[in-house]
């Protein structure tokens, strides 16, 4: 049985790494545009596992930004992983030994708690294992692949890869904003704010990493005071 | 002051992990406060809004072929064309626009 689903988690897997190969592999050439080696690179990627998180703590490493706004940015940008991690807890297999759930942490992503989160039956920890098997060797291989080329292709090339991870952003926030009207505010005021914080004059010195975590909380504290969601809204959110 | 950079990504990793490994370790009961899940089910779009504009602008040689590349990813991303193929849109259109501009003087 946990043969039939790390076998299962392989198959699913596959579509998620082919996904990851293409982003990861704009983060190496980022990360090699901002002074990281190779070896770092990877590294980032192998122990973080996380999109957002791994490009705004580049930032804050090309800025030179502190450890305390790294910590915090890393805290407020991957802060969903925590509500996936409970909804995982509430899913698991009660059978499955606790240790489980300190290894399955590691790849809680979007995707991989997508796949985790559509199982009809419990969730066995060996059908994560088995996403994670394929998935994070496409995360680091891209970053790696990524990496090596950034010191390679040509400027105009790089120019035109440095929207990359906007427009990959934008083709997650913008179908949900276009169904809810509350997640739309939340983009619209979200990108004003900080559109704010890079042209007043006084604002301009906040650091960017601070600028996300302010922003970050301010928007979507007073979305919750003022429109908390039904229920249903978090059962469906899917990926 | 010079930072190093194996520090950073100790924080980042130990950061990220605990963020997922508490609530798997620690919770058997669901979240049942409206406005901490309402809280967190806006966080990821206010949060990736935010990381996008405007520092989508400066993401290229120049702020017209950023302005092409958003405006290319916002029709795709609202028509519901993958990830990757709103990011190759994107792409696309800074490429070609970069290609243009030198055209006018």
């Amino acid at each position: 049985m946990k043969t039939k689903n790390y076998q299962n988690g392989l198959r699913d897997g596959i579509a998620v790494a082919l996904g990851y190969f293409a982003v990861s592999f704009t983060f190496g050439m980022a990360s090699a545009a901002d002074g990281l080696s190779i070896f770092q690179a990877v590294l980032v990627s192998l122990t973080n596992v996380t999109s957002a998180g791994q490009f705004s703590g580049l930032a804050i490493i090309a800025a030179g930004g502190t450890y305390i706004e790294i910590a915090l940015t890393q805290l407020v940008i991957n802060l969903r992983y925590c509500l996936m991690s409970f909804s995982l807890a509430q899913k698991l297999n009660r059978n499955a030994p606790h240790w489980h759930r300190y290894l399955m942490a590691y790849s809680v992503t979007d995707e991989i708690f997508a796949l985790d989160a559509s199982l009809d039956s419990p969730l066995s920890p060996a059908y994560h294992y088995g996403i994670t098997s394929v998935a994070v060797p496409g995360w680091v291989l891209g970053t790696l692949a990524g990496a090596v080329s950034g010191n390679i292709l040509p400027t105009f090339v790089i120019s035109a890869l440095g929207v990359a991870i906007y427009g990959m952003f934008l083709a997650i926030i913008i179908p949900p904003a276009r169904k809810n009207r509350t997640v739309l505010l939340v983009v619209l005021s979200a990108m004003g704010l900080s559109f704010l914080f890079s042209v007043l004059p006084l604002l301009q010195k906040v650091t960017s990493g601070f600028v996300i975590i302010i922003t970050t909380v301010a928007v979507a504290g007073v979305a919750a005071w003022l429109r908390p969601i039904e229920d249903e809204n978090v059962k469906n959110e899917g990926d | 002051m010079e930072h190093n950079i194996y520090l950073y990504i100790i924080v980042m990793a130990g950061v990220t992990y605990l963020i997922r490994m508490l609530p798997l370790a620690l919770s058997k009961k669901e979240i049942t406060n409206i406005y901490i899940k309402s809280f967190l089910y806006y966080v990821p779009y206010a949060c990736l809004a935010a990381m996008t504009f405007p520092a989508i602008l400066h993401s290229t040689a120049s702020m017209y072929s950023a302005i092409a590349g958003l405006v290319a990813a916002v029709i795709a991303a609202y028509k519901g064309k993958s990830l990757l193929t709103v990011a190759l849109i994107a792409c696309v259109a800074v490429f070609i626009v970069e290609r243009i501009l030198p055209l006018f003087p």
